[in-house]
């Protein structure tokens, strides 16, 4: 099995300027390798900085040390000394990342937002909007609400569209911050089916299922954060 | 494409003893929208307007690349050379609409304007294309006879919109384009400039001091303060985990609903 | 017809009113006018006896163009026997003794208020024409400062807004008068407040087109044989105006007509607004039927 993203030492502290300079040591070092179709669970309790990781492994932090590497084009890239076009061509290609909210335009309607990363990637509006509709009803979304804004929903509802929207461009490696966070039991199965598919069509996953038996039905390998520091010497 | 649609180097722009912005230095690549945020009196008005022509800058360097390879750079084009880029590769949507729509003709002699001025001579043909921007930018083509006064603000701001685009602009700036609007209509015209930028592939900068508009529109993000760029990077980089103090300052400012 | 030959001017005035510096400066613009044909040239205009509106644009031309040996004709739209054109024909008798005319072929300078001759001039013959606005982009432009760039750098979209408007709100160029033209494919040039009937007349004229903006202090010029384009539409071409009637004194068809009343019970006629054309073919007409 190949690796799509080898992380090394990697180190992220937050320095709070307006809280008396206060520093949080999120990561101290951590070095993790995903392999293809592989399904990685970040463990431990809150606040030992899983969502922080996930973060940082697209972007969106800006880390103090250590790399990231993806294998993109028979290549290694480093997502820590890649420049802003390489971190958006990365996401593109690559990286799928589902946040524990939904953040959208407003009054814009739930198929549009699904249907968007697709259109974004080159389909056509036709097949991109067919795809999200057959996503939205997986995912029991009742049809009469794909023409309202997914920001009127229940928070169950909002975490679904946003699952959906996801899945509708599906990357080499999706994040999933808690994707199972606020569901009822049937449709925790329906999108954990859902995220076990994305691995047998070739997709590795990193993600935060905070339930034990969700980690153990997607046969996830189980990465605990509390003991980053044993980690990152290993 | 390898090099940047647009490369601004070291610009500086001073107001007699007022430095308005200060070595000013950002690319722009085909098909981004880079946000340029910042409180009032941060100069990125000043920046936007030197940056599209319409101020001289005193010092540094705006070089824009044509679809052929060739380099232009602002500062030696001649006037009626910058006029035609300016109605033509670029378009500038103007915080007020009044100040980018000519209020005292209609809405399709306005967007008529741009095709008229590239020779356009067929009366029908001007008014079909006129009609299909009405309708692209979601305003009732029965409207096409009607002044821009008739208008709601948020129509307005669509059709100053619709007047820009007409050209097929590959750069569009905008300085505060959802500024004087209604929240409501504001979510209108942002989802209509999205949309606008992914079908026609626009390369955008925005001036914004509304950091929730900078992060539904632009991928990339320049923070300005006191003329200078404070802090820069992906738009979720800067609004997430900012860096500066100021910044810091401003994303937990946001106010929450 | 009339004419009435060269006498003694006044003594207490400069040759035609102005002085001899004054004639040189406008001489000096309409060369400059000339050499660059629809160009608007600056030139120090002055207070004339006459209020601004009544023609001192072309009066200062015309008192630049006169020598002693000048016929001169002048017409208020198109007439010869109107107050504004019988004071400028004394104003020019009195101070430059020159002979006058109404006939537009002895004429060899013409000054106008809003109309050209009928009859075709001629290479010896000068049109003088009074011009209330000389900009024709100030319509939808009212910043002089941007219209002359506008000028300089041929950017003239807007001339289109105006007759797209037109069109828009008429279903046809309702502009009448005043008609845009482009002045051998470089400046657009308003031809003052003539009918657009006239426009195709400027086009490769014979004579000499002299216009004079008094208030506005501009000078511009049409040289013989100049091309003048009215401007249009491909789908909406430029037309003159046409009428089912015809002169009821002379029958001309041809012309453009007047409509005049003639009685508080709807009575109407239509007569040539060109009154020595009109005359001429009245008498022509009477020589015809005896």
């Amino acid at each position: 099995m190949h690796s799509i993203l080898k992380i090394t030492k990697l180190q992220k502290k937050f320095l709070l300027h307006n809280q008396n300079g206060a520093v949080l040591d999120v990561l101290r070092g951590i070095s993790l390798e995903v392999g293809e179709r592989e399904i990685v669970a970040l463990c431990g309790p809150s606040g030992i900085g899983k969502s922080s990781l996930l973060k940082a492994l697209y972007g969106t932090y800006r880390v103090n040390g250590g790399t990231i590497e993806y294998w993109l084009d028979d290549q290694w890239l480093d997502l820590t000394r890649a420049t802003a076009r390489e971190i958006l061509n990365l996401r593109k290609m690559m990286i799928g990342y589902v946040s524990q909210f939904l953040r959208v335009i407003p009054r814009v309607p739930t198929l549009d937002i699904v249907a968007e990363p697709a259109i974004e990637l080159g389909e056509s509006e036709e097949a991109a909007r067919q795809r999200a509709a057959d996503l939205l009803d997986k995912l029991r979304i009742p049809e009469e609400l794909f023409s309202l804004s997914p920001l009127t929903f229940s928070g169950g509802e909002q975490q679904r569209v946003n699952i959906a929207r996801a899945l509708s461009a599906p990357r080499k490696l999706t994040l999933f911050d808690e994707p199972t966070a606020s569901l009822d039991p049937v449709n925790r199965r329906t999108v954990l089916e859902m995220i076990a598919h994305l691995r047998e069509s070739g997709n590795a996953i990193v993600g935060i299922f905070h339930d034990a038996r969700d980690r153990e039905i997607l046969g996830a390998r189980e990465i605990d954060l509390s003991i980053q520091d044993e980690l990152s010497h290993a | 494409m390898t090099a940047p649609l647009l490369s601004v180097g070291n610009l500086t722009k001073r107001f007699g003893a007022t430095t308005a912005c200060s070595g000013i230095s950002f690319d722009l690549w085909p098909g981004e929208v880079l946000g340029i945020v910042g409180e009032s009196g941060s100069g990125k008005t000043t920046l936007l307007q030197c940056v599209a022509g319409l101020q001289s800058a005193d010092e540094g360097s705006v070089a824009y690349h044509l679809d052929d390879g060739h380099r232009i750079e602002l500062s030696t084009l001649s006037e009626p050379a910058l006029r035609r880029m300016q109605r033509t590769e670029w378009a500038f949507i103007h915080q007020h609409p009044h100040l980018g729509l000519r209020m005292n003709v209609s809405a399709g002699a306005n967007i008529g304007e741009r095709l008229m001025a590239n020779q356009w001579q067929h009366y029908g043909n001007i008014r079909s294309e006129a009609e299909k921007w009405l309708q692209a930018v979601e305003i009732d083509s029965s409207r096409i006879d009607d002044l821009p006064s008739t208008y709601s603000g948020g129509m307005q701001q669509r059709l100053q919109i619709a007047r820009n685009l007409v050209s097929k602009p590959k750069l569009v700036f905008m300085d505060e384009p959802t500024g004087g609007l209604d929240v409501s209509v504001q979510a209108r015209l942002l989802d209509l400039i999205r949309n606008l930028v992914r079908k026609f592939g626009l390369s955008v900068v925005i001036v914004t001091h509304d950091l929730a508009v900078a992060r539904l529109l632009s991928s990339r993000l320049i923070v300005m303060r006191n003329g200078e760029i404070i802090e820069e990077g992906l738009t979720d980089q800067v609004l997430e985990d900012p860096q500066s103090a100021y910044s810091q300052l401003l994303v937990s400012s946001i106010l929450q609903v | 017809m009339s004419t009435e030959p060269a006498s003694v001017p006044d003594p207490g005035y400069n040759f035609a009113y102005l002085n001899e510096q004054t004639k040189k400066m406008i001489r000096r613009a309409l060369l400059k006018a000339i050499a660059i044909p629809g160009y608007q040239v600056p030139f120090a205009s002055r207070e004339m006896p006459m209020p601004y509106g009544w023609g001192t644009g072309g009066v200062q031309v015309t008192a630049s163009i006169l020598t002693p040996d000048d016929v001169l004709k002048v017409i208020d739209q198109g007439a010869d026997d109107t107050t504004n054109a019988v004071s400028i024909r004394k104003f020019f008798r009195r101070t430059a003794g020159i002979a006058t005319t109404s006939d537009t072929e002895t004429a060899t300078v013409i000054q106008t208020r809003h109309r050209i001759p009928e009859e075709p001039l001629s290479e010896s013959q000068i049109l003088v024409f009074q011009v209330p606005i000389p900009e024709p982009l100030r319509f939808l432009e009212p910043r002089e400062t941007e219209t002359r760039k506008m000028h300089a750098y041929e950017d003239y979209g807007l001339m289109h807004v105006k007759l797209y408007e037109d069109i828009s709100q008429n279903g046809h160029i309702a502009t009448t008068y005043a008609y845009p033209v482009r002045v051998e494919g470089r400046y657009v040039m308003d031809p003052s407040p003539t009918p657009k009937f006239d426009n195709p007349k400027m086009d490769n004229c014979e004579a000499l087109q002299l216009f004079g903006a008094g208030r506005e202090k501009r000078i511009y010029a049409l040289p013989p044989y100049t091309r003048v384009v009215s401007l249009d539409f491909e789908d909406h071409p430029f037309e003159i105006q046409k009428w089912t009637e015809k002169c009821s004194l002379c029958g001309a068809d041809d012309s453009f007509l007047d409509e005049v009343i003639t009685d508080d019970k709807g009575g109407r006629m239509f007569v040539c607004s060109d009154t020595d054309f009109c005359s001429k073919r009245q008498i022509g007409r009477q020589e015809a039927a005896e």
